[in-house]
């Protein structure tokens, strides 16, 4: 199919965004790598009146270190990430985890910020940014909002961004010693939304798992740190009965790839490799 | 390379790969005729439904919009087709339309058409269309649309059953009582789609004043659509003229003729401005033919020592809304019964088909048509009989193979089979793989927990299918293909063959055929083909047919073509043309050269004044083939698959494929080899991913490639090729077909590898795709633990 006619508006700064979202309302909709809006618009299942371009705004791109934090500009291209080295070393998480975030092609456009905004609950990186404790900042006319990775996603491509806000940056703390990481997924094909997948960090210390944080993603309405999990963790419960646990939690969404039941088999046994990998520091699923 | 001097067995690149890599393919979208418009269609949203009416105002005064058509308006141009067949009397087929006049059988068939300046403008103006729909019951489930209270796909028909076709052979009761062991069980198959990267792709340009019309289609056979549109829209057929430019991908999708391009072909009669329309991925979904939607229930009688005694398959074939014109819906199950057991001696051999309707898209012929599924059935049974008879697997085939004493012969399915090379495939696929050691490693791979399969299927592919199946049908469908070769002035060679090219390398293997044939370099030959109207009259391509029938075609006109230019060399150079021989384009006596091929071919063009008058100066010849001595070809092969099933999440990983085939006499390796690559790949699709999944209301939910998983690189095994070559005596050239032998062979390959991994457990899948999610079905019903290690303890 064709999109439908759409203006098309190149914001040369923050303030002609909201100068759009001011004029035209929740007509506007923000353009950024554009991997997901685009198909939307093409199949006219999306009709926005004009599209606001915010690739060509200086300062919302970019990986950068400051003491602990390591900020990462909204239109940061999934590609970036994955070629950065200090991505590498200090966000190792989401280094092994963007190689699974579709196919060399959409990964040169698609953006870190357009991947959290448009919260699919089968993605990646929304599950990695919960799990490593991020903290999104949005801005706006009335200023600038920071609001934590677990507190943003609040169902299926929904989350509490305000229509009127720009997702500008992210923050995240790099990796310190002792920290440990694992990321599993499960997908049809290599490049697929998971149909399952698992992602976590946690402090290992005397063979057990501290302040554990694990994600179960592809599987619930959006991306959420297991309770569970981190304090059966705590007690030094061995990764089978932990698995079990978590996968009898789960609350998990039938879709073409399968049902309830079946999604909850994967996670268990993804659950289970994925403590294994954070107890024997193993990275990479 | 055998020799080196030879054209016919060498691994030459397709001459037209480097002109579509660089993009200067010329394909049906590429090309813009002076005041086009462009067609886009309003489709029902419903599986079944009445058009109640449809007001067309608001979309006629958009923008851009030039009209818009409904049924009613093409009533008078474009009659309705039917697709039967002539031999099967109680064949029920409903009339299909263009635009659906009344009612709507399947979600996304056309109901109006909008014709405007841009595709964008008629997809704006189709959203204003208004159709008042009433929405009816759908009937999805084959198994329920069969039951005496069902509601009908078509209000105007007694019941959903389109045919059924019982098939018997020896007494499969006696057989049934003596066996030593019997086995059986019933396997489902998922729909699928053919999906070529180009979609289906028209232009149509009527001139009234001549009532000409020229239409630019992607399809495999411009002579059957020159037919189909001559009588539909009530022109002479010399004055329809179908031109077929480069084809991105077939598979038997582009085939068939479609609604969608017959409404483009008569809103340009009714115009008389051409007409584009360029289905989009969605409407591929929804509207190019599906196949495979299948059950089949099979039972295998077989001896103690593993000798088959008799077969019994019971299929059920859903076909969905339409049987599809003009080849019809119906080859999918009757392949499916006759492939059952077709490899292998069949004393005993009972089969049936039933056909079913459903409000789904419809389905037609897709690469192999039917033979996966026997291929399937029988492969299974056989592996499920070994095991309990604690036989191997490739010993029960190779006690079972057809061979030379069983040959020629009309087997128990009826199909005809003059010669097969199974046992000597199998040896060759065994010592490849290495069999032996490959079992060894399944068994180190178990004891550390590791789940791991090895299947193996026979498959005989049943090519260059001829008039022995369309002529009785009935179909106006020519099986005989033609080729015209032209000497230039300059001692070049133009071909011009009925046989289609949409990316398999056909063109490359004629023009091998040809340079060989007639003693001229590769190079000196062009070759076309797709023009209906210039190009010799013929089938086009199905049924892997372009070298077996189309090479044997240029063969014969480059022998004529031969004999013709050797024949005006001995008049000019006073010598007898028995002693003239043409090799690499210079023409020799008694070894000597005597003169080039151009020299000759600019006297018999420029200075015939030269010449007696009785030397023949016409350097022109076309010939014809049909397969006569038998009504098809029959390849034959076996593949093996290796993979692993992961126990806890249920995926499956392929680790190794081979394949041994046997097309008669390889006319390029090369072309071969990727032709079996890519058609096991298509197979694997079908075993692991592809499925057109509808809800039980009808709607379609696999309509984009980000829902339908077609197989990608990234999980794809190595392929490894080996070819046996046993030349057909049915032609000169020797050539079998090898279009369909990957996507035939590889599911029965992968369902058996996947069986025989799951077997310790006592799990077994029955139907494919072989998601995650049936693997896990598998195992949970056979309650397997979910530890992979407490599994193979024993
Ligand atoms: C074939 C294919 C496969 C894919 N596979 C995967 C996969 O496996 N895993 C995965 O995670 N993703 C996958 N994607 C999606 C891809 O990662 C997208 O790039 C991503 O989800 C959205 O990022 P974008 O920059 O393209 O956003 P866009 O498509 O431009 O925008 C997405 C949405 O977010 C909004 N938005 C974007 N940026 C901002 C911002 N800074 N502030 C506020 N709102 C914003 C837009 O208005 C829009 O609603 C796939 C896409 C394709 C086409």
């Amino acid at each position: 199919m064709k999109a439908a006619a759409f203006k098309y508006l190149r914001a040369e700064n923050l303030d002609n965004a909201f100068d759009a979202f001011a004029e035209y309302g929740d007509e506007a909709l923000i353009l950024a790598g554009g991997q997901s809006l685009m198909p939307t618009i093409n199949l006219r299942l999306a009709q926005p009146a004009v599209l606001v371009d915010i690739n060509h705004i200086s300062g919302l791109s970019g990986i950068e270190q400051s003491g602990e934090k390591i900020q990462i500009g909204a239109t940061t291209r999934h590609f970036e990430l994955a070629n950065s080295e200090l991505v590498a070393s200090k966000l190792p998480l989401i280094a092994s985890a963007i190689k699974h975030v579709a196919h060399r092609g959409v990964r040169n456009r698609g953006t870190f910020g357009g991947s959290l905004v448009h919260a699919d609950p089968a993605a990646e990186m929304p599950a990695c940014a919960v799990a490593l404790g991020a903290t999104l900042v949005l801005e706006s006319r009335a200023g600038e909002r920071r609001i934590s990775a677990s507190d943003f996603f609040l169902g299926v491509m929904s989350t509490d961004r305000r229509p009127d806000e720009i997702l500008t940056s992210i923050e995240l703390s790099a990796d310190g010693p002792g920290d440990v990481w694992a990321f599993r997924e499960l997908s049809r094909r290599h490049g697929d939304f998971a149909m399952v997948g698992v992602t976590a960090k946690a402090r290992r210390a005397s063979e057990r798992l501290e302040d554990l944080r694990l994600v179960v993603f592809g599987c619930e309405e959006c991306p959420q740190i297991s309770a569970v999990a981190a304090s059966l963790a705590a007690s030094g419960q061995e990764p089978v009965a932990i698995a079990q646990a978590v996968a009898e939690e789960l609350n998990p969404m039938t879709d073409l790839t399968g049902d309830a039941e079946t999604k909850r088999f994967q996670a268990r046994s993804l659950i289970e490799q994925s403590l294994g990998d954070l107890l024997e520091g193993r990275a990479d699923g | 390379m055998k020799d080196s001097n030879r054209i016919i067995g060498a691994s030459l690149p397709r001459p037209d790969a480097r002109r579509l890599a660089a993009g200067r393919g010329t394909f049906t979208d590429d090309i813009i005729l002076p005041r086009m418009v462009h067609m886009a269609l309003v489709r029902s949203p419903y599986a079944h439904a009445m058009i109640k009416s449809i007001d067309t105002r608001k979309a006629t005064k958009a923008e851009g919009v030039v009209r818009v058509i409904t049924g009613e308006d093409l009533a008078d141009i474009c009659s309705p087709f039917i697709a039967g067949i002539e031999f099967l009397p109680n064949m029920i087929s409903p009339p299909q339309y263009a635009l659906a006049p009344t009612e709507a059988a399947w979600q996304g068939e056309a109901v109006c058409a909008i014709l405007a300046e841009s595709r964008a403008l008629a997809e704006d103006a189709a959203q204003l269309v208004l159709v008042e729909w009433e929405e009816l019951p759908a009937v999805v489930d084959p198994v329920a649309a069969l039951k005496p209270d069902s509601p009908l796909v078509h209000s105007g028909l007694e019941s959903n059953l389109v045919m059924t076709l019982p098939r018997a052979e020896g007494d499969t009761e006696a057989a049934f009582a003596e066996a030593a062991v019997v086995v059986e069980h019933s396997f489902e198959f998922g729909r699928q789609s053919g999906l070529a990267l180009e979609t289906r792709s028209v232009i149509a340009d009527f001139e009234p004043a001549g009532r000409r019309l020229t239409v630019y289609q992607s399809h495999q056979t411009p002579y059957q659509m020159q037919d189909v549109y001559a009588r539909h829209l009530g022109l002479d057929e010399h004055q329809v003229r179908v031109i077929v430019k480069d084809v991105g991908g077939a598979f038997g999708l582009k085939l068939h003729a479609y609604p969608d391009e017959m409404a483009a072909v008569a809103a340009s009669v009714l115009l008389g401005r051409p007409v584009k329309y360029i289905a989009d991925r969605q409407e591929s979904f929804a509207s190019d033919i599906h196949a495979r939607e299948m059950t089949a229930a099979g039972r295998l009688a077989v001896n103690g020592e593993g000798n088959i005694l008799g077969v019994e398959v019971d299929v059920l074939s859903a076909v969905g809304a339409y049987s599809v014109y003009p080849r019809t819906s119906v080859g999918e199950g009757i392949q499916a019964v006759q492939f059952t057991g077709a490899p292998y001696r069949l004393p005993a051999f009972k089969g049936r088909v039933r056909v079913v309707y459903q409000n789904k898209t419809p389905t037609g012929a897709y690469r192999a048509v039917g033979q996966p599924i026997g291929c399937v059935v029988i492969e299974q049974l056989l592996d499920l009989a070994a095991a309990e008879l604690n036989l191997d697997q490739a010993e029960i085939r190779r006690r079972n193979n057809l061979g030379p004493a069983d040959l020629p012969l009309k087997a128990a399915g009826g199909l005809e089979i003059e010669d097969v090379s199974l046992d000597a495939c199998l040896t060759a696929l065994l010592n490849k793989m290495d069999y032996e050691k490959l079992r060894r490693d399944q068994d180190e791979a178990r004891r550390q927990g590791l789940c791991r399969g090895i299947g193996l299927a026979t498959f005989v592919e049943q090519t260059a299918v001829g008039a022995g199946l369309y002529g009785p049908a009935g179909a106006r469908i020519s099986a005989q293909e033609g080729c015209s070769l032209r000497l230039e002035p300059s001692g070049l060679v133009r071909c011009a063959t009925s046989a289609t090219d949409q990316g398999q390398g056909t063109l490359t293997g004629i023009q091998q055929v040809v340079a060989e044939t007639l003693g001229v370099k590769f190079d000196a030959v062009t070759t076309e083909d797709g023009d209906g109207g210039s190009t010799p009259y013929g089938g086009g391509s199905w049924a892997s047919r372009g070298l077996s029938v189309g090479g044997e075609a240029a063969r014969l006109a480059a022998i004529d073509l031969r004999r013709k230019i050797l024949g005006a060399a001995a008049a000019i150079s006073q010598e007898t043309p028995d002693n003239l021989t043409l090799s690499g384009g210079e023409i020799f006596s008694d070894g000597k050269s005597l003169m080039a091929l151009s020299e000759l071919a600019r006297i018999v063009h420029f200075r015939q004044d030269t010449l007696p008058s009785d030397v023949d100066c016409e350097m022109n010849v076309t010939r014809h083939f049909l397969p006569r001595k038998f009504p098809y070809f029959m390849a034959n092969g076996i593949q093996a698959s290796y993979l692993e099933v992961d126990l806890g999440t249920g995926a499956i990983k392929l680790l190794d494929h081979w394949v041994v085939e046997d097309c008669g006499l390889v006319v390029n390796p090369l072309l071969v080899d990727e032709q079996l690559r890519g058609g096991i790949v298509q197979g694997l699709g079908a075993v692991l991913y592809e499925h057109c999944l509808y809800d039980s209301s009808g709607q379609i939910l696999t309509a984009s490639l980000a829902d339908y998983a077609v197989p990608l690189a990234s999980e794809m095994p190595d392929i490894h090729v080996v070819h046996v070559e046993n030349p057909t005596s049915g032609t000169g050239l020797g050539a079998k077909g090898a279009g369909e032998a990957g996507t035939l062979g590889a599911p029965a390959a992968v369902w058996c590898a996947v069986n025989d991994a799951l077997r310790p457990l006592g799990a077994q899948v029955w139907k494919q795709p072989f998601t995650a999610a049936h693997i896990i079905e598998a195992l949970r019903s056979a309650n397997c633990p979910q530890e992979a290690s407490e599994l193979f303890e024993n």
